[in-house]
């Protein structure tokens, strides 16, 4: 969203009072963003009832307030979910990664091994993505890069099976932290979402709890098809949380705030470089400042 | 694919329909929901700001309000309006005089450049019947050369690759290698990058300084929001490519991308990949995306993908035996293996002006496993038993069921299913000849 940020502050200095066409040119910008037509709409509405009711026409408060509705959107302290991430008093935590193709699934999970790792906690990664070619490859390289251990299957065999076996280890191991890798695979494909629906009943089954976590992978390029894949993938598996990939490029990631509006789900990792250590605990704040620099 | 955005469109136009005659406010809702249908389409702001500007003009231009058949009118506007956008039909492929023709793909991570290769090279190949082979450059992404290696070696392509060296070197050295084996055409797959990596792209323009592609090809995600023009013109300044491979654009996919970039950069569409299969992908048919967006559905591609599988010879002679009664169910799996060939059942279903089609086949729990069930029962039935159906008593049901892996119900209900298709169609073939696709 680096445009919008250097945009935004490009209209606020255009216009120096708020009149009609400096609201459709934030529209714009958030719309640009991939923010969303209905959201974008919400958001401005309301700044827009409340500059007047308080009479205001300094655009710097205007931006405050607009500011801060974002920041209420994105979230998640307040509501009834939440943005820290789950641990289980029992061993082991099992966490679960899902997306559609080639968001990052691997190499968030990678990251998010490292982050821990780092944290002393030890871990495990299960190839539940028997399907792609050279996909266990891509997870074995990092286990092997952080010295990690691994649970895997054949090609093409079952992905409740890998998981199934690798809590197995887990326990027996007593690991802490069990990363469960899946295929990408898109939401609209009725046969590999029951697939997911059965990896979680196979998870629920060996731990008698829900996954700790099942997080959404997100490419930040994504436009508004990403709210759609998100209320499919919720619908299956009721989603704990989302994760932000590829922040490094020039896509920010608004429809983040479509996402949050609509579903409630919280945005937990967001991610932003190809280097391991590229993750971050989703800053709402820091999110939204980084749009108005 | 594009399947929002024909919903949209097919309602909007459900609404206009039934009035008869357009009020200008009418005129005026209708270009605020195109509006918002392209938004949610991912159709970058600018291009629909632009794209309604026209409609506009040319809705006034043509007297749309006085019109008696305002919707048809509309319609024709924004299809014509649509293909105008899309560009040109991504266009045979053409082969340089000196071998080999060289291929690149490029594009940021994630978008499908490695899977897009192997699609392009056994395109090529059967298409046009020419060796190919492909190079892998994507020294990077761990196991991204094994990935390709890997689906190369599944489809019968060489692929050309060097351990510990680096990308240029790679590909100078595997062009000099694929060509001394007489290789027609090769295919770069290059590591995902983004267009603002200075050190990246200079590798890249540094590849193609050193190769001279023939054709280089963007590989865009379709479900690329609003950046999906500006990524695309900053790679076209620091390459000039070819043209693009819009990848992912299975289910409900939107794909607004499509309709910006041809219109912003000049660059056609050439190809789209449009499932996981290697088959599924295709040139770029704008007039027939189009019409699919206004819910007249992509019927051109299925007869086409039917003419391909379908032996007109047999057909003819299903005919017959549908006229006599004589259906059995070795034509049953025969005709399943045909529907089969021409794509997935979501994927027929897509083709065809449906509304909701993903929602139908959701509800009726009708996917491709279901078929393969069916398959197994047939093939569990004795020679006998599938040309005489009536035979199978009891004992056989349950023999069936145990060598299928079904039950005895599961029996019984394609049984009945037989019985009921046996007599639609006896009906059906009294009505008309040429029957061509019973099921």
């Amino acid at each position: 969203m680096q445009r919008l940020l250097k945009n935004l502050s490009l209209i606020w200095n255009k216009f120096k009072k708020s009149n009609d066409s400096f609201w459709d040119e934030v529209e714009e910008q958030l719309i640009l963003n991939d923010v969303g037509a209905s959201t974008a709409n919400d958001i401005i509405s309301d700044v827009r009832e409340h500059s007047f009711k308080e009479n205001i026409n300094d655009i710097e408060l205007i931006k405050d307030f607009l500011k801060e509705k974002i920041v209420k959107i994105l979230d998640s302290s307040s509501s009834s979910v939440s943005s820290i991430v789950k641990f289980s008093n029992e061993i082991p935590t099992v966490w679960m990664i899902v997306g559609v193709n080639g968001v990052g699934k691997t190499s968030t999970i990678a990251k998010i091994a490292n982050l821990y790792k780092n944290q002393n906690k030890s871990i495990l990664l299960t190839a539940a993505d028997t399907y792609r070619a050279a996909a266990f490859e891509q997870i074995d390289h990092y286990a092997k890069l952080l010295n990690i251990e691994i649970v895997h299957h054949q090609r093409h065999s079952d992905p409740g099976a890998v998981v199934y076996d690798s809590i197995e280890k887990a326990i027996a191991k007593r690991i802490e932290l069990v990363l469960i890798d899946t295929a990408g695979r898109m939401h609209t494909s009725y046969n590999l979402m029951e697939e997911l629906k059965k990896i979680k009943k196979v998870i629920y089954k060996k731990i008698n709890r829900e996954a700790d976590e099942i997080l959404m992978v997100i490419d930040s390029t994504t436009g508004q098809n990403a709210k759609i894949q998100t209320s499919a993938f919720n619908e299956a598996l009721n989603l704990s949380g989302i994760i932000l990939t590829k922040t490094d490029g020039t896509s920010k990631g608004g429809i983040l705030l479509t996402i949050k509006n609509e579903l409630n789900i919280p945005i937990k990792f967001i991610t932003n470089g190809e280097k391991i250590n590229n993750i971050d605990f989703f800053n709402p704040s820091k999110f939204t400042e980084m749009l108005f620099t | 694919m594009f399947e929002f955005l024909t919903t949209k469109f097919e309602d909007l136009f459900y609404k206009i329909r039934n009035k008869g005659k357009l009020s200008p406010a009418d005129l005026d809702n209708a270009i605020r929901e195109i509006k918002l249908a392209l938004l949610e389409a991912d159709v970058n702001f600018k291009v629909v700001k632009e794209f309604l500007e026209n409609i506009k003009q040319k809705a006034i231009g043509a007297n749309v309000l006085e019109s008696l058949t305002p919707y048809q009118q509309v319609v024709k506007i924004v299809n014509e309006e649509m293909v105008s956008m899309l560009g040109n039909a991504g266009s045979e492929i053409t082969f340089s005089p000196k071998i080999p023709t060289i291929f690149m793909l490029v594009g940021l991570q994630g978008t499908g450049k490695t899977t897009s290769t192997i699609k392009l090279a056994n395109f090529i190949k059967n298409k046009y019947q020419r060796k190919v082979s492909v190079i892998a450059a994507d020294i990077y992404r761990p196991a991204a050369v094994i990935q390709l290696e890997d689906l190369a070696k599944k489809y019968g392509f060489d692929v050309y690759m060097e351990k510990n060296s680096d990308p240029v070197k790679i590909t100078i050295n595997g062009i000099e290698s694929l060509r001394k084996n007489s290789n027609d055409v090769v295919i770069i797959d290059t590591a995902g990058r983004l267009q603002i990596d200075k050190e990246m792209m200079n590798e890249i323009k540094n590849i193609k300084s050193k190769v001279l592609p023939h054709q280089i090809l963007l590989v865009l995600d379709a479900m690329t929001g609003q950046e999906a023009v500006n990524i695309a013109s900053e790679f076209n300044q620091i390459l000039e490519f070819d043209g693009i491979i819009l990848t992912k654009l299975d289910s409900d996919t939107r794909g607004g991308a499509a309709l910006s970039i041809n219109h912003v950069i000049k660059k056609p569409i050439k190809f789209i990949s449009i499932g996981e299969k290697i088959e599924e992908f295709d040139l770029f048919h704008p007039d027939r995306i189009a019409s699919r967006i206004l819910g007249m559905g992509d019927v051109l591609t299925l007869i086409e993908k039917a003419e391909k599988v379908i032996d007109e010879k047999k057909a003819k002679e299903l005919e017959q035996k549908i006229y006599k009664n004589e259906l059995n169910f070795n034509d049953f799996i025969d005709q399943m293996k045909s529907i089969k060939k021409i794509g997935s059942l979501d994927k027929i279903l897509s083709m065809l002006p449906v509304k909701n089609s993903s929602m139908i086949l959701k509800n009726a729990k009708i996917d491709d496993s279901q078929i393969e069930r069916i398959e197994a029962m047939i093939n569990s039935m004795t020679i006998e038993e599938r040309v005489k159906p009536h035979i199978i008593n009891g004992g056989r049901k349950k023999r069936i069921a145990a060598g299928s892996g079904t039950s005895v119900g599961d029996v019984n209900r394609l049984l009945k299913q037989f019985s009921l298709s046996q007599q639609a169609l006896k009906q059906y073939s009294r009505f008309g000849k040429g029957l061509k696709m019973p099921f």
